[in-house]
Formats: C-alpha cells, structure tokens, sequence
C-alpha cells in the first residue's frame, strides 16, 4: 500500500513540472510586455531594460523556465507579484484558507444533503420524494454558480436581510457563499448515490442477505450503503476540483478572501506572476485531493485494496 | 429489417436514427430539451427579424425600466432592450457551445482515437499530456487560457475548446480499446481489411453513443464557462451581448434593479437545464440493455 | 397425497403473477407440491419453466411490485407462510428455511469478510455473543473443507467453487429444516459440481435437512432426490418418486427431456428435441401448456387444462392421453 502511495506522489511531480511548462509557455506567447506593465507606459526605455535584465526576461525560454523551476522547489520562490509586489507565494499562502474553508464547507453540505438524499430517492424510486430531488438536482446542475450566488443575495441580504452578502470573518457570512457554491457538487453527489443504489440494490448478494432474514434496515443501510458508496467516493475527488473552479467565481461575488479571488483580480490586472502562481498552486492542491480519494477508494474497495498490498 | 416473432408475423422494424428518435420521444423531458435548443437555434438564426431593437442601441433616456409593453424585458443600464439582448445572445452562446465542442471533438477524438489504435509509446504520451491537461480543474483551465489569448469571442471558443480536450479524448480512447478487443474487429482483420476500413466501419459506429452524450453535455458545459469566463471579464467584449457579461454588467445595480441580472441567469439555466435533459434522454435512448 | 401432519411443506395450488407493461406473466400456475421430512424433492425443468419464482414464492422474496402471489397457499410445518408477518418471516428465513442461490460469482457481498457473512446468519438467528457467532462460523467453514484461517478473506480471492461453499456454510449454518438449492452447481466446472453435490450429499444426512434441489440436470436428480416434480409452464406436469419417473416416465414432455439425454450405448445419428419453443409466458396456449409441442396431443388437449390424477400410488401425471394409454396396458 505504501508503495502504491510512493509511486503516485512520484508521478504527480512529472505532473506539476508539466503543468508548470504549459503555464509558463502561454504567459510566454501572451502578447504584451511585462517591464511595461509594472513601469508603466510612461517609462524609459532604460528602466525598461534594466528592469528586463534584474528579472531575467532576456534570457532564452528554457533557461527561464529552469530557473522558474529551480527557484519553486528548492526555495519555494514562485516570483513576485507585479501589482503588490510581494512574494506570490506568501499572497497565495495567505489566501489559502479561505478558500479551502469555503470549498470544504462546500463539499460537507453536498455530502451530508446529497448521500442521503439519493439513498432515499434510490430506496422509493418513481416516488413523489424521487421525482421532486430529481428536479431540483437537475436545476442544481443547471445554474451557474455566479447567478445563484446572486439571487441568494437578493432574497438573503437584500430582501430578508438575515445574511451578510460579503466578507468571510463570521460563520453567518460564510453560509450563502457556501451554499451557492454547494448546488452543483450537491446534484452530482445526489444523482450519482442514487444510481450507484439503485444497482446494488438489484444485486444478487443483497437477495442472499435478505435470504438470511437481515431486517431491511440493515440490508439498505449497512450492505447495500457500503457498496453503493465506493464509486461515490471517487465523484468526491473530481467535484473538489469543480469546487475549486466555482469557488473563484463565488469568492468574487461574495467578496471571500480566498485564492480565487485573487486570481481574478490578478487576471484584471494583469499580473502574470501572480496567475501563473495560483494555476500552478491550484493544481497542486487538486493533484493532492485526487490522490487522497484514490488512497481513500483503495482502502474503501477491498478488491482494489489487495491489488495493492 | 425484419423480426421473426413466434407467431410467424414479419415486424418491420425501424432505422436506427428512427428508433434512437423513437425511444427519445417516450421522455417528456429530453423532449423538453429537444424543443427549448430548437427553439434557440431559431432564435440565434432569425435574431434580425425576431429582436425587437438591435442589441447595441443605446437609449439613455430609458435606463433601467422595468418590464413593460415597449421593453418586454425591460432595459439595461444604457437603455438596451434586454429582450433582444437576450435573443441575440443566444446566437454567441450557441455558436460558443458548438464551436468549442467541436474543437474539442476533433482535436481531442483524433489524439484519442490514435492513442487508442495505435497503443504502445504514443498512447502513453498523449495520456501522459491529457493527465498534465486534466491536473487543472477544466474552468480554471479555460481561464488560464483564456487569460493568455486576451479577449475576444473566438480566443473564448478555443479556451474553452481546449479545456474539455482531455474528456474526449479518454472517452474515444475507451471506445477504440474496446471495440478494438472485439471479436468482429479481428474477423474483418483476419478477412484483410485495412486499419482505414476497420475504423470506419467499425470503429466510430460503435464508439458514436458516449461521444453523442458527451457532446451534448459538453455544449452545456461550454456555454456555462463561457458565462463564466465572460462575467470576470475574459472572453465577449461590450458591445457584444453575452449572457455571462449581461449578468456581470447588471451586478452592482442588483438592489434596485434586479431584472438586469435575472433575465440573463434565468436564460443560461434554462439552456443548461434543457442541454442536460436532453443528453441524459439521449444517454438512455442510445443505451441498448435499457428497457423502460 | 400423503398425511399432513408427516409433511414438512405442502403448496396448494399456488399461482404467481408478474405485471409488467409488457403483459401479464403467468409465472406459476395452480401449483400444488409436497415435502415430507427429511426428504429430497427434484424440481426439474428448462429455464423460465418457474422453479426460481416458486422457491423466492416459499422465502417470500418476490419483488412485490412487478409479482403477485394470486391465490394459494403455502404451509411450513403446519402453518401458512402468506400470513406471516415480517418479523416473523424474518425469523424464519435461514433459521428454518434457508436458500442457496444460482450464481456463486455474485451471491456473496463483495466488501465483507466471508467469515462475517457466516456469523451475521448466525448471529440473525442464535442468541449469543458476537465472539460465539464467529466460532460457530469457524467451524461452518471447516465443515464445508475451507480451512478456518482463510475466513478474513473476501469473497473474490475465492474460487467459484469455493464461494458456492461459502454459501453453502451460510445457508447451513443455523441448522434449517429446509433447504432449498436453486441449481447449486450450473455455474460451476464439471469437476467442481461432483464436489460440491458431494459435500452437500454429506452435509444433508449430517443435519438431516430436508431439501428441495433445484435443477435442469436429470443426472443430479437421479443421485440425490427421493421425489422428482417435473414442471413446465408454471405447473407441476408430473411427479412422483425418482424410481416412478425413471422407469415409467409419463407425461410427454418428461420423456421429451429424456429423450434428449445423449445416450452412450446406442448409436445417434442426430439428438432427439422437443419440438418448438418454450410458451411466451404472457401468452400461454388454451387448454394444456404444452399441446403445440406434444406428439400425442388429441382434439380435448387444447381445450380442457388437465388435472393431475394418480396413475399409481404417489406417481401423479397432468395427461388424460398418456393416463389413459397407461392405464389400459
């Protein structure tokens, strides 16, 4: 099991080195020159140059992008911000955890409405409950995250006036930006419980449990739940990374201090480093997650687990 | 073709376009989807003759009115008639949708379909490139590229077709794989037929059902990025009607005026809404063990 | 038939619906059956002829939905099951009557240990501690030849046969009355089937369980049933003792599954079938089932449904044509 957990970490650092490349090819090509971004039009054509040779914009691709790659890993330095001027990395550091806060408070309402909801909808399926959670799942997946972040919003803050519609400080302020961002993660979850149910359900060996003379209690929510669960585990991953997405969207709507909107600020500004920074640290944490869930479904799925001993 | 029944009656029985319509047809809500995306279609195509005002006409003497006989919608904070703004935004979100979904269709359903045929080292390095894709959240993805390109609507259509290269390609990969495996794909080899004819014959038949769904989805998928790409700003520039940049640009009058915002979120759902109903209609319609 | 207090379990003309949107399927049709203790009863006939629906019938295991018990009755050791409350079926099932089903590959709940699923039998229907179920489970696994240690294991690090074992351990474990096998070993090698008839040959005369034996295979009629009922349609056609039915088989289609046995003495040039297919269950032919496809089938066989009537002491036939001819020889 270790080694499998040792192998995937070493993959993952292709990976991100990869990833890296693909960013720093784009900022590359990206029209515009940096020196004049952060001097201003208005400056020399000296400043320009030096400010060209002190950041090392003169030399050839590979070398800079050596260098990029030497500085991140050994000294944890992924440049430094063209509008704040501070280490990209601290910025992101610091943005952090609103944003994990935000997304995992995301993922906890989609799992605790979601599961259960898709058991009982699997459990009576054709039923007045299946066809009402099947309509609002399908409506959850269908509105974008920035118009629902905007009508709760409207009703919470501006008509009702019970929520606060920005800041992150307090768990009242953290509830509408969690939510909105929860609708889709909350569908998928739904409607992929409820699927994976309704064909343990229909599985043989859940007849022989019930030929034992099991009560239906223990039947749906031991048996048939542990296996129904194993491929939910694996949305779980994938959703964290739809979260991460919406959470940049939510975050500026909902004025969060997280990575996301600083990404956003930072694609306005232009402030290349800055971006480059945030994909590169959003893709590491998204590489990370999917590899906890994949431990996670390994140790969940005993036919994986001993693939793996 | 005919079907023997027991009782010695000849059953004529349909195409497979018809039969694929005619299992799509016993779900009211694919049929839903089908009917709202015809009806976009047609609104995008006639938008000239359908929009009441054309969708960049300015009139600062009547911002932000409220739905009334004149602006059936209402205005916009420059006095635009949302209505049409909304009929000629469904023309850019159709053509985003399509055209992305088609990028991503092609260049990722060719890397797919060869990683697949042909195995060995260039399988492995284009999964190996579509695992580097996939390490980025796909919206993230799309801004990023987004984000390099600069604005505009086409540099918007090959961000977000890009972005949704690594699922199709996977899907045709799996595809190829396992009709590859297949026993009636060894009989025509053994038979002498070349790898072209085994793909055309053979291959992309069989692989036709996921891609559809997929593709259906990944219209709606596109359309809500490109939304969202456009409500931060990347992607339509004004003028230009977006339904994304609409609700962008009608944010901060939320308080007073919300029919800026609601019109447009209400468009894009409903779009995204009759796209999922309709590939999951198609999903179970093109799924040959389902029976109802 | 014979003495009801003797009887373990006796159905009385049993009849099972299915409605589906496609029609209404007339699974089982006016069944009557009987088990005395200790015995063994063959319930032969092909695929969809009703055999499983009347086991899952007995466990009341239908899906209630789609399947309707229509009429009849089902009494076990003296009362009958229909009325039985939930909880009271609950306890019934695997504490008196235990199944064991077809497919071993997927009978067995991937994610537990199969020593866990044994104890969970166990722990269903003994009073006891959860340390007492595991070694009764132990000991379960042992007696069906798996060795004790293996019993952390999951099921898909066994073999097919041994699975069908892990089932067996299960079903037995809590020392039925009744067992019902529904084709133990179709699913098995050939070599793995003599093994596992073998074990649950021994198994049978150590616990004395009475068993019905599901199966299409006349050779595993022949080795292990008392009494062999012979079904087609969703009715009982024949039935008697293994000896009445080899000897003198009667109704048409039992010498038609008969017939088609290869034989290796004489000499075939081509196997001998019974012509034509199985009835659409959503349609079933007037009069007898199996008219269409009879040899000696006469003008009344399309007309009147024939009763079952005695032609020798416990050997009952649903043929008026062959009852007839039998009787005049």
């Amino acid at each position: 099991m270790l080694r499998y957990i040792f192998r995937r970490v070493l993959f993952l650092i292709p990976v991100l080195v990869g990833v890296a490349f693909c960013v720093f090819l784009l900022l590359y090509l990206t029209p515009g020159d940096p020196a004049k971004m952060v001097l201003g039009d208005l400056a020399t054509e000296q400043a320009i140059q030096e400010f060209r040779e002190k950041e090392g914009l003169n030399d050839p691709f590979w070398i800079r992008f050596g260098k990029y790659v030497y500085k991140a890993v050994v000294k944890g330095d992924i440049g430094r911000s063209y509008s704040s001027k501070t280490p990209v990395m601290d910025e992101l550091l610091a943005a952090f955890p609103a944003t994990i806060k935000l997304s995992g408070f995301a993922m906890f309402i989609a799992v605790i409405i979601g599961i259960p909801c898709g058991i009982i909808s699997a459990i009576k399926q054709y039923s007045i409950f299946d066809t009402v959670t099947m309509i609002f799942a399908m409506i959850g997946l269908s509105m974008p995250v920035f118009w629902l972040g905007l009508l709760l919003i409207l009703l919470f803050s501006v008509h009702l006036r019970w929520l606060p519609s920005s800041g992150f400080d307090t768990f009242k302020a953290m509830i509408l930006p969690s939510f909105a961002l929860s609708a889709q993660a909350i569908s998928m979850v739904t409607r992929m419980t409820r699927s994976s149910m309704l064909e343990v359900i229909r599985a043989d060996y859940i007849r022989t449990v019930r030929a034992k003379g099991q009560t239906e209690r223990v039947v749906i929510w031991g048996h048939a739940l542990h296996n129904a669960l194993i491929p939910v585990v694996t949305i779980v991953g994938l959703q964290f990374g739809h979260l991460l997405c919406g959470a940049m969207l939510t975050e500026s709507i909902f004025a969060v201090p997280g990575v996301g909107r600083l990404m956003v600020t930072s694609i306005m500004a232009r402030d290349y480093p800055m971006v480059q920074g945030a994909v590169l640290f959003v893709a590491t944490a998204f590489s990370f997650v999917n590899l906890l869930v994949d431990i996670l479904y390994a140790y969940v799925d005993p036919r994986i687990k001993a693939q793996y001993k | 073709m005919a079907e023997y029944t027991e009782q010695n009656e000849y059953r004529k029985q349909r195409g497979p376009f018809a039969e694929v319509m005619h299992r799509l047809s016993r779900s009211p809500l694919a049929m839903f989807g089908l009917a709202f995306i015809m009806l976009l279609v047609f609104c995008a195509v006639f938008a000239n003759w359908l929009a009441p005002y054309p969708f960049a006409k300015q009139n600062l003497l009547h911002m932000f009115e409220l739905p009334s006989s004149k602006y059936l919608l209402g205005t916009d904070e420059f006095g635009r008639d949302i209505l049409s703004r909304l009929i000629y935004g469904a023309r850019v979100s159709l053509q985003v949708g399509f055209i992305a979904v088609g990028i991503s269709l092609v260049v990722g359903g060719l890397l797919g379909a060869f990683a697949g045929f042909y195995g060995g080292w260039l399988d492995n390095l284009i999964m190996r490139v579509m695992d580097v894709l996939l390490a980025v959240p796909q919206t993230l993805l799309a801004i990023a590229i987004a984000a390099a390109l600069g604005p505009g609507l086409y540099n918007l259509m090959i961000a977000v077709g890009i972005s949704a290269v690594p699922n199709y390609a996977r899907i045709v990969r799996g595809s190829v794989l396992s009709i590859r495996g297949m026993e009636y794909v060894e009989a025509a080899r053994a038979v002498g037929s070349s790898d072209l004819r085994i793909i055309l014959r053979h291959i992309i038949p069989n692989s036709m059902a996921p891609i559809i769904v997929q593709s259906t989805l990944g219209v709606a998928s596109a359309i809500l990025n490109a939304a969202g790409l456009s409500f931060i700003g990347l992607g339509i520039q004004p003028p230009n009607p977006e339904w994304g940049a609409m609700l962008s640009g009608g944010r901060q009058y939320i308080r007073d005026f919300p029919h800026l915002t609601l019109y447009p979120g209400l468009a894009i759902m409903l779009t995204i809404l009759a796209l999922n109903f309709l590939g999951d209609g198609l999903r179970d319609a093109l799924d040959p063990k389902l029976k109802r | 038939m014979s003495d009801n207090h003797e009887l373990l379990l006796q159905i009385k003309d049993l009849t099972i619906h299915y409605v589906t949107e496609s029609g209404r399927v007339h699974a089982v049709e006016g069944l009557n059956l009987e088990l005395a203790r200790g015995e063994t009863l063959g319930f032969v006939g092909e695929t969809g002829a009703g055999k499983t629906t009347t086991a899952l019938g007995i466990m009341r295991l239908l899906p209630m939905p789609p399947a309707r018990i229509e009429s009849g009755d089902i009494i076990f050791e003296g009362e009958s099951l229909l009325t039985k409350s939930a909880a009271q079926m609950r306890a019934i099932r695997g504490g008196k009557i235990a199944m064991i089903f077809q497919d071993p590959m997927t009978s067995l709940d991937p994610v537990v240990p199969v020593l866990d699923q044994i104890a969970e039998m166990v722990e269903l229907h003994h009073k006891g501690t959860k340390a007492d179920a595991r070694k009764r489970a132990g000991d379960m696994l042992e007696l069906v030849g798996i060795p004790r240690e293996r019993g952390s294991a999951y099921p898909h690090q066994f073999s097919g046969g041994m699975k069908q074992r892990v089932v067996i351990a299960i079903a037995l474990a809590c020392d039925p009355t009744l067992l019902i096998a529904d084709e133990p070993t179709t699913a098995l090698d050939v070599t793995i089937q003599a093994q596992v008839l073998e074990l649950m040959h021994q198994l049978k005369e150590k616990f004395r369980t009475s068993m019905i034996m599901i199966t299409h295979d006349l050779g595993i009629v022949a080795e292990m049933c008392d009494k062999v009922a012979i079904m087609y349609a969703g009715r009982v056609v024949e039935y008697g003792s293994t000896a009445d039915i080899y000897e003198t088989r009667l109704h048409p289609y039992t010498e038609g599954l008969f017939n088609s046995l290869p034989d290796l003495d004489s000499e075939q040039e081509e196997l001998k079938v019974i012509h034509g297919l199985m009835p659409d269950p959503t349609n079933l032919p007037t009069g007898c089932c199996f008219h269409p496809r009879c040899p000696y089938a006469a003008e009344e066989c399309s007309k009147v449904s024939p009763e079952m009537t005695e032609v020798s002491p416990g050997h009952f036939v649903a043929c008026p044509v062959r009852t007839a001819s039998f009787v005049k020889n």
